[in-house]
């Protein structure tokens, strides 16, 4: 299974949502925020401020897909972590199974060191709600927690006409 | 495939903008954002050098409403088009839900739209993708100039699987949506249809 096939349902995003709320306060961050390899926002903790989360997810995705080219081309299967250092604001991104991507945001009042340490703790919890999902996904049909259906099994061509008024 | 993300009730769909360097795919894309009412646009950004070509690329999240429930945005994105980027066009393409095709309609562009459709061929392959079926469309750009070759002879050399074919002219805005509207419903029929 592909990580863009991923379906993330309600309960998923409470347990990872608890995850990246006890980072953020573990870690004293501003910001956590998670998302898979092509961009897509799937969870985040923590105050946004002024910024768009749909281009921070992009722009992260694009760095980390950047940043895995290189790693290709000097025999490396990836670099796991990337640390952006700013003058007060700095970011931690780090891969999560190889299909994910934990941004961590801080500043001043934490430190690298203890970055690290907590997202080292919790990036394998992460990975084990995300991995849950992803065995969902690919059992039987009648398993005890199947996946819904897709809304757009039944799309009709009125749905899609529609979308432009 | 989108993303459905069914607590947020969304779902989120990969756009690529791609054709050979030159041929409008930024234009497209900042046309859409400039006629895009701001509660649907997100920011339009663009990884361009300093002389405004797309080194990375560019983007913009559109949402275009609701089907069943669902919020339904489109990530709109644009590939490099100069030959040397080609690694980077390719890690653009990863995940893409549809492509829309830009060709250059001047005479001298020709060999440069059938090597750029040949390399979107290879580099969706790369991905485990497939042009003949993922969701396409093919926008003949750049109508108003004199040099464009006629319609017929430049959909016969580059339309190769019965897809959508819509005439533009990216600087004026003409064809951009109906270029869009096109791919967001073959991506969505596609969807319907797995």
């Amino acid at each position: 299974m592909s990580a863009s096939d991923l379906v993330i349902l309600e309960e998923d995003h409470r347990r990872l949502s608890e995850v990246l709320d006890r980072l953020r306060q573990d870690a004293n961050a501003k910001l956590t925020f998670l998302l898979n390899k092509n961009g897509q926002q799937i969870a985040r903790s923590g105050d946004l401020e002024d910024i768009d989360p749909t281009a921070l997810a992009s722009l992260t995705a694009g760095n980390v897909a950047a940043t895995d080219g290189l790693a290709k081309l000097v025999g490396e299967r990836e670099f796991e972590i990337l640390f952006h250092e700013g003058v007060s604001d700095h970011l931690h991104i780090n891969v999560i199974g190889g299909r994910t991507i934990l941004l961590v945001r801080f500043d001043e009042r934490s430190s690298l060191g203890l970055v690290r340490l907590r997202v080292k703790k919790a990036s394998p919890e992460l990975g084990a709600i995300l991995d849950d999902a992803a065995t969902r996904q690919s059992a039987p049909a009648d398993a005890a927690a199947p996946t819904p259906p897709s809304p757009f099994a039944e799309i009709t061509d009125e749905d899609i006409d529609a979308l432009f008024g | 495939m989108p993303f459905i993300n069914y607590a947020a009730r969304e779902i989120n769909a990969k756009i690529v903008y791609y054709g050979p360097g030159l041929c409008g795919k930024t234009t497209n894309l900042q046309w859409i954002y400039d006629r895009s009412n701001n509660g649907n646009k997100g920011k339009l950004i663009s990884l361009a050098t300093e002389t405004e070509r797309t080194l990375f690329f560019d983007f913009m999240p559109l949402e275009l409403g609701s089907i069943r429930g669902f919020r339904t945005r489109f990530h709109l994105y644009t590939v490099p088009g100069q030959v040397f980027y080609d690694a980077s066009r390719k890690l653009i393409l990863k995940g893409a839900d549809g492509v829309v095709f830009v060709a250059d309609s001047q005479e001298v562009r020709l060999d440069a739209n059938l090597d750029s459709i040949e390399n979107l061929r290879h580099n969706l392959a790369d991905h485990g993708l497939n042009l003949d079926t993922i969701p396409y469309v093919l926008q003949l750009n750049k109508r108003d100039l004199p040099t464009a070759l006629p319609v017929p002879q430049l959909t016969r050399a580059l339309r190769f699987r019965n897809e959508p074919v819509f005439e533009a002219v990216a600087t004026r805005g003409k064809g951009v949506f109906d270029t869009l509207k096109a791919v967001v419903r073959e991506v969505l029929i596609h969807l319907r249809n797995r």
